[in-house]
């Protein structure tokens, strides 16, 4: 990043503590479907899901990255308010933002010191109630607006198959957020024969409605395509040759089952906050 | 506030506040006093009549027609176009409520000798009309044109600088357009007020000492008299008596087009403005509304049928000037909307009505529908232009506090594609663009042309070095601009010396002050390969491939460097440099008229030619490549995003480029987001802080390259697709190929 390079060394060292370095992939200047309004997306580096169908399988490595501060982020951030209207501000996306803690409670902190509106765009892996995560995670929720979460897969066996991962402590973040108000958008990427199964949406759509109090959108996210040529540059095997994105009436049926017109209290925010 | 009674003896004002405007001609005042706003939303809007859907499915009949015939409908050889020259033309005389053509027939073109007599021949023979020989002689022997003219005068010099192409688009054979005439002024007065203001203008020109300037104003003042005589008989060809003020909102519509047929009908100019008419018209039909004489329908219906008529409007042109200018282009450009001087915004219904007529009679690249933007609009209205943009792509938004500062005005129209002008009294004189992209190869060759190969630029010398030294690049490359400047300003002087003198508008300038200030405009193309060469030989480290002649071919550089369109200050200020830089240059020269000097960056669809006429530049693009449209940064520069992007064209200061700085934006509509709802919400955050950061235009065009590549493959399937282009919108179908590739090949912001 060119912040990164362009910052004087010199004024780093006066600094008594050393703010937590993030990892950063890249960034989105104009983020519009990430979050309420438009938003300076951050996506960050590292995650340890193995979604099949991953489009940003460039950013799994973990380490890796520019290294920039949160006071970095944000200089470069508010260049941008004056595009942010009522509802925009800043998202940290990934990767899988919360692999990087830390550095996202010293961002989130400063940037509501700020004024500037955040969001957490998590698939929720990490998530634990053992200490001292536990900790960092309620202090990073005090500094949070709102959170994306996906819903990849109801069942945990399924899930594990579909990102190597099991789900349980995704929707036990997601009970938490339920007990302390924590609002969020549900999205479920719509994948042909793997996350396209009517009894699957059926009883995702069951769930959202247990936790309806903080849910204000349920956005069904087609699977695509543009992630393919990644997969080459890095040399994988890309796990869904030949799977098409889903059909319009797919995604119409996901978002019946789904129930997505019953979530639309994203539509009153800009009085939000 | 008193209430006007008459005007003369007829009630032709009543109704209306009164003011100076009634005393002086002054449409702004009027305008002002009243002036009805709207802050609803757009559920209003009627669709369209019977007539108007019989009459566009007319017009949309003739357009495939003329597409089928290769471009040209028919075209007259043997009548130079004349407010009278021809019969009243109708498309459907029963059915048309706004009546007017340019010629005896819809679509029609008029033979416009004026000029440049080589040009009308040329480009009647591009679409196999054979020119008459009679019309020849009469413009070569007996009668002078401006081309002639300008040729007469042209130095070795400018021939050069302009067959190299290092300036390519001046207008020294085609008419300089850019004049907006004040067309309400006909609507409010009548033509014989306007002619006794001319009178008396005249009787108060000099003192009686005849030296040129009062020479030529006195000739340009009877010249705008006897126009305006013209245009009432103009008028009577078609029934109608404009000598005195309209009585009716028909009429008052009526009125200006008659105003706006009498420059189409004689002037084939770059640009042919209608102005800023929406609040006006508005006045007038909210008071037949208020007095029970018309519906909202009937409203509607003349709204749509006045655009219908700007839909028409051709001129016949050569292959040259289509290379340049694509897509058979007028720039019938409609400036809406906008805030006054006194802080009220104008939004009124008939700017809905405007925008709601690409509903009812389908997309059209004509008008050039400009939206002065501003954050205190009306959030209606400002929901309801998003959702056209997001369904059309036909409209540009324009920072009307930017240039309502510069200008002093909020009486000002866009001129073109992006320049502002008072209406009253601003004219511009058109100047086409230099070529900076070529002027950094001139710096490193030595003047040489990298193409031609001939010594065009002085001899600085070649940079002789493997690896550029920026010190000795920018000593060189500012003794090339010196020159630039100089050949680029003076070919400029002897144009509109002779567009004054051989061509004179003196149609559309009857309908502005008699006394004027002057903006002389001129223009920068390839300013983003020329900021990230620049940028590449300060900190890239370039290494020069040079051919046998010794002309650098190629580049390589040894490590990554800034580029513009990254919100980069390193390579922003280069770009603002440069444009400053030119400007100075520009500046030191005598300006024809005093007129004060702007600059543009905007390029049209020029992009593409003077891409094709420059060879490979050090920050990699490749020799032929087009250059990125008017102010946007280089194909793959940007990495941070769109708004990256824009900042880094809102960097370019305004008042040095009081022309205009052009930005094409382009964006897949998922990108905007996931819903209709979130993405009118996208565009206006993304237009008003576009704005609040002093960004002065955008086209914004949404869709998906798909779409682009689908209708290129079958155009049938897309008859009115239409496309922003840098300051101006056409169908999709009517670009060249190449320009097709290009619009494609731009970057689409897309989300992942």
């Amino acid at each position: 990043m060119e912040i990164y390079k362009q910052t004087n060394p010199a004024t780093a060292v006066l600094d008594k503590t050393t703010p937590p370095i993030g990892y950063v992939h890249s960034i989105e200047t104009f983020g519009s479907v990430d979050g309420p309004g438009i938003r300076y997306v951050l996506f960050l580096q590292g995650c340890r899901m193995r979604c099949q169908f991953c489009h940003n399988p460039d950013t799994w490595n973990t380490g890796v990255g520019d290294e920039m501060t949160a006071d970095q982020i944000l200089a470069d951030a508010e260049k941008y308010k004056a595009f942010w209207g009522k509802q925009g501000g800043i998202t940290t996306s990934g990767g899988e933002a919360l692999l990087q803690i830390d550095f996202l409670i010293d961002l989130f902190k400063k940037a509501h010191a700020k004024g500037i509106r955040t969001c957490l765009d998590t698939c929720g892996q990490p998530f634990t109630r053992q200490q001292p995560w536990f900790d960092k995670f309620e202090e990073l929720m005090r500094y949070t607006d709102i959170s994306l979460v996906d819903i990849k897969q109801i069942n945990p066996r399924e899930h594990k198959r579909l990102t190597g991962w099991s789900n349980e402590n995704i929707f036990d973040m997601l009970q938490y957020m339920l007990d302390h108000n924590k609002h969020v958008w549900i999205r479920h990427v719509l994948v042909p024969q793997r996350t396209d199964y009517d009894n699957q949406l059926i009883q995702i759509g069951n769930y959202i409605k247990t936790i309806a109090p903080i849910v204000d959108k349920v956005e069904v996210l087609p699977y695509h395509t543009m992630g393919v040529n990644k997969y080459e540059g890095l040399g994988l095997k890309y796990p869904l040759e030949g799977i098409e994105p889903p059909t319009a009436a797919r995604v119409k049926n996901a978002e019946h089952l789904l129930h997505t017109a019953d979530y639309q209290r994203y539509r009153d925010y800009p009085n939000y906050k | 506030m008193k209430q006007v009674e008459t005007a003369a003896k007829e009630n032709y004002w009543q109704g209306f506040v009164g003011g100076d405007w009634q005393d002086e001609i002054d449409v702004r005042d009027f305008i002002q006093r009243n002036l009805t706003q709207y802050d609803g939303d757009e559920s209003f809007l009627e669709g369209p009549t019977e007539a108007t859907t019989i009459l566009n499915d007319k017009v949309m009949a003739l357009k495939q027609a003329e597409r089928d015939a290769g471009g040209v409908l028919d075209a007259d050889t043997d009548v130079p176009a004349t407010l009278t020259s021809h019969a009243a033309g109708y498309i459907d005389q029963d059915l048309e409520k706004i009546v007017g053509l340019q010629t005896d027939k819809p679509l029609k073109r008029a033979f416009m000798p004026f000029g440049g007599i080589r040009m009308a021949d040329d480009a009647l023979e591009a679409y196999g009309y054979t020119p008459d020989q009679k019309m020849d002689q009469v413009f070569t022997e007996w009668r002078k044109t401006h081309n002639q003219g300008v040729f007469d005068v042209y130095t070795p010099d400018m021939r050069k600088a302009r067959h190299y192409k290092i300036v390519t688009g001046l207008p020294d054979a085609y008419g300089r357009g850019r004049i907006i005439p004040d067309l309400p002024r006909i609507a409010l007065y009548g033509i014989d007020r306007l002619m006794a203001d001319k009178v008396k203008d005249f009787n108060n020109t000099g003192d009686g000492e005849m030296t040129d300037a009062v020479l030529r104003l006195r000739e340009q003042i009877s010249e705008q008299y006897r126009a305006l005589g013209n245009m009432k008989k103009m008028a009577a060809l078609y029934g109608y008596d404009i000598s005195k003020p309209a009585k009716t909102a028909q009429e008052a519509v009526q009125w200006l087009y008659f105003g706006y047929l009498a420059a189409i009908k004689t002037q084939n100019g770059a640009a042919m403005s209608v102005g800023r008419i929406d609040a006006f018209m508005d006045i007038y039909i909210q008071r037949d509304l208020d007095q029970g004489l018309i519906t909202e329908k009937d409203a509607q219906e003349l709204i749509d049928q006045f655009v219908m008529k700007l839909r028409l409007v051709r001129f016949i042109r050569t292959t040259d000037y289509n290379d340049l200018f694509s897509g058979d282009p007028i720039w019938a450009t409609l400036s809406m909307a906008g805030v006054g001087m006194d802080g009220r915004h104008h939004v009124n219904k008939t700017s809905f009505r405007v925008l709601k007529t690409l509903d009812n009679m389908g997309a059209a690249p004509e008008p050039n529908i400009t939206l002065l933007w501003d954050k205190r609009l009306p959030d209606g209205f400002k929901r309801y232009a998003t959702a056209v943009s997001i369904d059309s792509s036909t409209i540009q938004y324009e920072n009307d506090e930017l240039m309502r500062n510069q200008w002093g005005t909020d009486y000002y129209g866009i001129a073109c594609c992006v320049s502002a002008q008072p209406i009253a009294d601003g004219v511009q004189f058109f100047g086409a663009r230099a070529n900076m992209a070529k002027a950094v190869l001139y710096a490193i060759n030595g003047g040489v042309d990298e193409i031609g190969k001939k010594q065009v630029g002085p001899s600085t010398g070649a940079i002789a070095s493997e690896y550029i030294d920026y010190d000795e690049f920018m000593d060189k490359f500012d003794k090339q601009l010196d020159w630039l400047a100089d050949v680029y300003v003076n070919s400029l002087n002897a144009i509109h010396y002779m567009h004054d003198k051989y061509d004179y508008e003196a149609e559309e300038l009857a309908l502005k002050n008699s006394r004027l200030d002057y903006t002389f405009a001129t223009g920068i193309s390839g300013l983003s390969h020329a900021t990230d060469s620049v940028s590449a030989i300060k900190y890239g480290h370039v290494k020069v491939i040079r051919d046998a002649d010794g002309i650098a071919v190629d580049f390589k550089t040894d490590q990554d460097f800034p580029r513009y369109g990254n919100n980069d200050d390193r390579a922003d200020d280069i770009c603002k440099m440069l444009v400053k830089k030119l400007y100075n240059k520009m500046n030191t020269h005598h300006l024809y008229h005093d007129a004060k000097l702007s600059t543009s960056v905007l390029t049209i669809t020029s992009n593409v030619v003077y891409g094709k006429n420059t060879g490979t530049t050090p920050n990699g693009r490749q020799a032929g490549e087009p250059f990125s449209p008017g102010a946007n940064p280089a194909y793959g520069a940007e990495q941070n995003g769109a708004l990256a992007s824009l900042l880094s064209t809102a960097k370019i200061p305004y008042k040095y480029a009081t022309d205009g700085i052009s930005n094409t934006f382009g964006v897949t509509p998922r990108t905007l987001g996931n819903d209709v709802d979130s993405q009118k919400d996208s565009l206006v955050n993304m237009i008003d802080g576009y704005m609040e950061n002093n960004g002065m235009h955008l086209n914004i065009n949404v869709f998906n390259k798909d779409t682009l590549r689908d209708a290129q493959a079958h155009p049938e399937k897309y008859p009115t697709l239409t496309v922003r282009v840098s300051g101006y919108c056409v169908y999709f179908a009517d670009l060249t190929k190449e320009q097709q590739d290009d619009v494609i090949s731009r970057t689409f912001f897309e989300s992942m």
